[in-house]
């Protein structure tokens, strides 16, 4: 599997005050790393889901791919071009080949476009006006599994499940290697998710599309991500096959999210792990390993040692004391 | 009526609740019956669009100028709710009912500082202000804020989203209701603060000995919470019972639906995940008979007539036909 997109040392900086704030406080360093040193790379075809709390900087990541905020440090390379090399024009024609689907799927859709507008803009906005856009309308909608009646309506008009449809068939308009899925199946109800995941599933299957979805929902990353990473203010704490680090998460942050998803059976009983206090800010970032303020393993030296990247198996964690094959979490049942 | 229901704490007998809107007559509730006994925790679950929020808005009666209750009646300590006058409900919220809302930063006032929000809701209370204040650190520090007295003094924004509903829950427990309600708390918040809120509402029912109803949309957390459940489907309450009944053994077609969607119980990895197909009825123009039919992969020539709720075992009820077949049968 060649790879589609390739991710190198990934830095996005936000200022944390105003310039002249900065330089009357005498402040070197007034940013938050909203990401930080991040690497990863998607092949074709395949799925890899970002997992983190609000906060963790999944989406700010994504967006930095795709080009809405400038990456501070690292490199980003889409089927072989670096994207800040690229000047505009040029990176008009590499968001032809990557689409996003945003977390909002109402808020995203403007109030004052049919649908047929709306998923037929990136049409116009590509200059592909020559083509038959009803055809394309329908086809997208049918894509979707939305009626060809659809294109008519507002936004307003249309339940949350179905805008997360246009915005899929939005997506999907320009035959696009790579979506970048921002919480796709936040706010929908159970039924409807499975409706979206499984669409997103048979696009892949079809069309070959690689997807790099957001979420905070591991009940979902189980059953499309191929692989997984887990952030934590902005840093990937963990990486790996999905199926290995639900078996046998290495970092504790990842067991303690794993742990902290209610099964719906009263009788099962994780063996749960309640992580004490909130996620520290990002003005204040802890010292040595940042997640020591709240782990359930915590030693002196994760106080003072930032803990290097370790490997075991195909999975990759930055963690001084990782879990290991006798301290599995799962989950047990009572009687 | 099974005797134990006597001391119940709410009791919601045929509750119907109809929006007037341009369109038309919206039938929101048809009725809705459940019983919450004192100390227990219930959850209402459902998809949206299936009338939770707007059933306990009925009960804190909190409802727009267009709602009519067209009929049935809603017992809290035996008396109903329906029949009470503004002042007395009035009265009531915030004392013997309280309630926590799903954004804690739209529920607290962002301009007044925790300690007056505190202060001020005790208004009832004939304390001194002094008094008042330590009663707010104290509570504060029981649903886990550190370092309450001195953060007596913070404004919301200065809190996280966890802590800031740790404080709506504190808020809402300071009159020591009989009755808390709280509407989907845990839904803006990420899986690991959830948990906390979780166990915190489930240690503080314990000291408390107050009854709760759980509004949420997130199977798992009904499981691990409460001990009795309500599914609602499209203004309806589809099944009712104890979860372990409910969950085990679910006795309406939605419910068992419901629960197969859930990706959290299906532990092999598919790339096809189970749905329910259609979409709910629209609540002006009503389906025939039951209202579910329409998407129910059982339905046969009696669903055309809307059924009741039957009994599938003790305290376990559902409005499906099949019952009555199996029975028959």
């Amino acid at each position: 599997m060649s790879a589609l997109l390739e991710v190198r040392d990934l830095t996005v900086r936000f200022r944390s005050k105003t310039a002249l704030r900065a330089l009357v406080e005498r402040d070197r360093h007034p940013w938050i790393e909203a990401v930080c040193d991040v690497s990863f790379s998607i092949g074709e075809g395949e799925t890899m889901a970002l997992v983190g709390e609000s906060g963790s900087g999944k989406t700010t990541l994504a967006r930095a791919i795709i080009g809405l905020v400038e990456p501070a440090a690292g490199s980003i390379r889409f089927s072989g071009c670096e994207i800040g090399a690229l000047s505009r024009g040029e990176m008009k024609r590499v968001r032809h080949d990557m689409a996003m689907m945003f977390q909002d799927p109402r808020g995203s859709l403007s109030p004052r476009l049919a649908v047929r507008q709306l998923i037929t803009e990136p049409y116009r906005i590509h200059d592909l006006k020559r083509r038959d856009l009803d055809a394309e309308c329908r086809r997208l909608l049918g894509l979707v599994g939305l009626p060809a009646e659809f294109g008519e309506r507002y936004p307003h008009q249309l339940s949350g499940g179905q805008a997360r449809r246009v915005g899929i068939a939005r997506a999907l308009a320009l035959d696009p290697k790579l979506i970048l899925a921002d919480e796709p199946t936040a706010g929908l109800d159970v039924s409807v998710q499975g409706e979206v995941l499984n669409l997103l599933a048979r696009l892949q299957d079809e069309i070959g599309l690689s997807i790099l979805m957001v979420t905070h929902n591991l009940n979902v990353v189980r059953h499309v991500a191929d692989r997984v990473a887990i952030m934590y203010l902005g840093r990937f704490v963990e990486t790996g096959p999905t199926e290995d680090v639900f078996r046998q998460p290495r970092h504790p942050y990842t067991a303690a999210l794993l742990s902290a998803n209610p099964e719906s059976d009263p009788d099962a009983r994780m063996a749960r792990i309640e992580l004490q206090g909130d996620v520290p800010s990002l003005l204040k970032r802890p010292s040595g390993c940042e997640f020591h303020t709240r782990c359930f393993r915590v030693q002196a030296t994760c106080r003072d040692v930032v803990p290097a990247r370790g490997a075991a198996g195909r999975q990759d964690f930055t963690c001084h004391f990782p879990l290991s094959d006798e301290l599995s979490i799962t989950a047990r049942r009572k009687g | 009526m099974p005797a134990d229901k006597h001391d119940g704490i709410l009791q919601i007998r045929d509750l119907s609740l109809a929006f007037r809107t341009p369109a038309g007559r919206l039938k929101v509730l048809r009725d809705i019956s459940l019983d919450l006994g004192r100390g227990r925790i219930l959850g209402i679950v459902g998809e949206s669009g299936c009338g939770k929020s707007t059933l306990i808005s009925t009960v804190m009666r909190l409802l727009p100028a267009n709602a009519e209750v067209t009929h049935g009646e809603i017992l809290f300590n035996g008396n109903d709710l329906l029949r009470k006058s503004e002042a007395e409900m009035r009265a009531l919220r915030g004392g013997r009912i309280s309630m926590v809302f799903q954004d804690p930063m739209t529920s607290l006032n962002p301009v007044l500082s925790i300690g007056r929000q505190m202060i001020d809701i005790q208004h009832r209370e004939r304390r001194s202000l002094r008094e008042k204040r330590e009663r707010a650190a104290d509570m504060l520090a029981r649903v886990g804020i550190p370092d309450a007295t001195s953060r007596l003094s913070a404004y919301p924004h200065q809190f996280s989203g966890g802590m800031r509903q740790r404080i709506a829950i504190a808020m809402a427990l300071m009159a020591e209701p009989d009755l808390l309600i709280a509407d989907e708390p845990t839904t803006a918040l990420d899986a690991t603060l959830e948990v906390q809120i979780v166990g915190l509402l489930e240690r503080l029912q314990e000291d408390f000995g107050c009854s709760i109803i759980f509004v949420t949309h997130h199977l798992g957390v009904v499981a691990e919470l409460c001990q009795d459940v309500v599914v609602m489907y499209a203004g309806e309450v589809a099944e009712s019972g104890s979860v372990r009944d409910v969950f085990h053994r679910p006795a309406h077609p939605y419910t068992e639906m419901l629960l197969r969607s859930d990706p959290g119980r299906i532990h092999e990895r598919t790339r096809q995940l189970p749905t329910i197909p259609g979409e709910i009825p629209s609540l002006i123009d009503l389906p025939e008979g039951c209202v579910f039919r329409p998407r129910c992969p059982k339905a046969f020539d009696r669903c055309f007539v809307a059924p009741p709720a039957y009994e599938a075992g003790h305290d376990h009820h559902a409005t499906c036909h099949l019952l009555a077949r199996e029975t028959v049968a």
